[in-house]
């Protein structure tokens, strides 16, 4: 009886203490220590705050910079995937307008007949100028035809097979196509060279040219049609004592950079190798 | 029966001249490639079959080229002879035997070229067509003939394998 009298009274005045404790913290007699607890408290929970996530990040980040090296992998695949299909579009965009301009030449040019051929290849020899086009008689091509473009003249089928053909350039050092200065109605020569250049032969002293004076197909001769464009005078030569003057020609068409080209198919070339003497 | 490797890979290397190479001047000249894989097939001292090579060559180009269609076939027989020639002569210099066969093949394909065209009526300007043609078509058959040398001394093992004596 003696003993749980004298627990009652241990428990009654711990909790009396505690009690006075709280009282006296809550009224701020006690700030000055709670405030050094509260300190030391603050800073061991961001020791031990800051360590766990060290350890995490040092646990976890492995794993993080995996996915973003595979994420990595996946989008720098996509964008080439992606540039892949913009360089295609872009081709066949570019083919696109090609086409539409040859069809827009055909309709502005109704007289004629034309087949649309793809140059694959060029000649293997450095001497010559030749291309190679992917249209041959199965699509009724015949040796002689001209071949142009919607800006001006390419040149003429030299040779067929069934799926292929081989046209000589007008730059070809062994090409000569008659021609016709529009604005002085003079009628010359036109020869290719192996630099590519195009030069105006057999032009009579007299003739009045200037820089700029366009040069079309004459007909004469029978090799091509008249009126289709060659290119533009770009520099003379003339010399007293020289029988005729010359004139240097820049091409209509970039003969270098040919993709698409018209075969005149209507067109028949006449042979005068049996009027010649 | 390896021997019939020369069609298509001469098939193959006219595509990629015609198709690629041709595109691809350095002023007027470009590199050769079939006269590239002639010259190193025939300076390998095993293959027994570079006569035959240079013919079918020489004929394929002139179906696709408008060059008169002789010029080709004599201008690469010609060129296995002269690689021949010098493998006899320079057997131990492979390297300087590779450098000297491009640079004289070259010439030579170009001076056969060059009177081929002359004879059926086309003049060309001989200095224009050493200065835009033949110097540059040198230089680039140079630049090429190492690795087509290393392609085609593989292909001749081959065709033709070598007892290893050592």
């Amino acid at each position: 009886m003696k003993n749980s009298l004298s627990d009652t009274l241990q428990t009654t005045v711990l909790f009396l203490v505690v009690a006075g404790i709280l009282a006296l913290a809550l009224s701020g007699s006690l700030g000055f220590i709670s405030n050094g607890v509260n300190a030391f408290l603050v800073s061991a929970q961001t020791w031990v705050s800051s360590r766990f996530v060290a350890i995490q990040d040092f646990l976890t980040a492995p794993r993080d910079v995996a996915a973003l090296r595979q994420r990595n992998a996946e989008l720098e695949a996509e964008v080439a995937r992606l540039q892949a299909q913009i360089v295609q579009l872009r081709s066949q965009a570019s083919e696109m307008q090609a086409l539409a301009a040859l069809v827009n030449f055909s309709r502005a040019n109704p007289e004629n007949v034309y087949t649309a051929a793809t140059v694959i290849g060029r000649d293997p020899s450095p001497f010559l100028h030749y291309l190679i086009i992917d249209k041959g008689s199965n699509d009724g091509l015949r040796r002689g035809m001209p071949v142009v473009t919607e800006q001006g003249l390419v040149g003429r089928i030299d040779a067929v097979i069934g799926s292929a053909a081989r046209v000589q350039l007008i730059t070809d050092p062994t090409s000569a196509v008659n021609a016709r200065l529009e604005r002085a109605d003079r009628e010359a020569v036109l020869t290719g060279a192996i630099t590519g250049d195009l030069t105006l032969e057999m032009l009579p002293q007299d003739a009045a040219l200037e820089i700029g004076d366009v040069v079309l197909t004459s007909g004469l001769g029978g090799s091509y049609p008249p009126d289709l464009i060659i290119g533009q005078v770009v520099s003379i030569r003339r010399r007293d004592s020289d029988l005729f003057q010359q004139a240097f020609v820049q091409p209509a068409v970039d003969l270098t950079q040919l993709k698409l080209v018209l075969v005149i198919t209507d067109f028949r070339p006449v042979n005068i190798a049996p009027l010649l003497p | 029966m390896k021997n019939l490797v020369a069609f298509p890979v001469l098939g193959f290397a006219l595509v990629v001249q015609t198709a690629v190479l041709s595109r691809m001047p350095l002023l007027s000249g470009t590199a050769d490639l079939v006269l590239l894989i002639l010259v190193a097939w025939a300076l390998q001292a095993q293959v027994q079959s570079a006569w035959q090579w240079a013919a079918l060559a020489g004929l394929m180009t002139a179906f696709v080229s408008g060059l008169p269609p002789y010029v080709p076939v004599v201008g690469y027989l010609l060129v296995v002879g002269l690689a021949r020639f010098f493998l006899r002569q320079i057997w131990q210099a492979p390297l300087l035997a590779l450098f000297s066969v491009t640079f004289f093949a070259t010439l030579l394909m170009h001076l056969v070229t060059f009177s081929g065209l002359f004879l059926s009526g086309t003049l060309l300007p001989v200095e224009e067509v050493l200065s835009v043609i033949t110097l540059p078509g040198i230089f680039l058959n140079l630049l090429f003939i190492l690795p087509v040398h290393a392609i085609i001394r593989d292909l001749a093992l081959w065709v033709y394998p070598v007892e290893d004596f050592e």
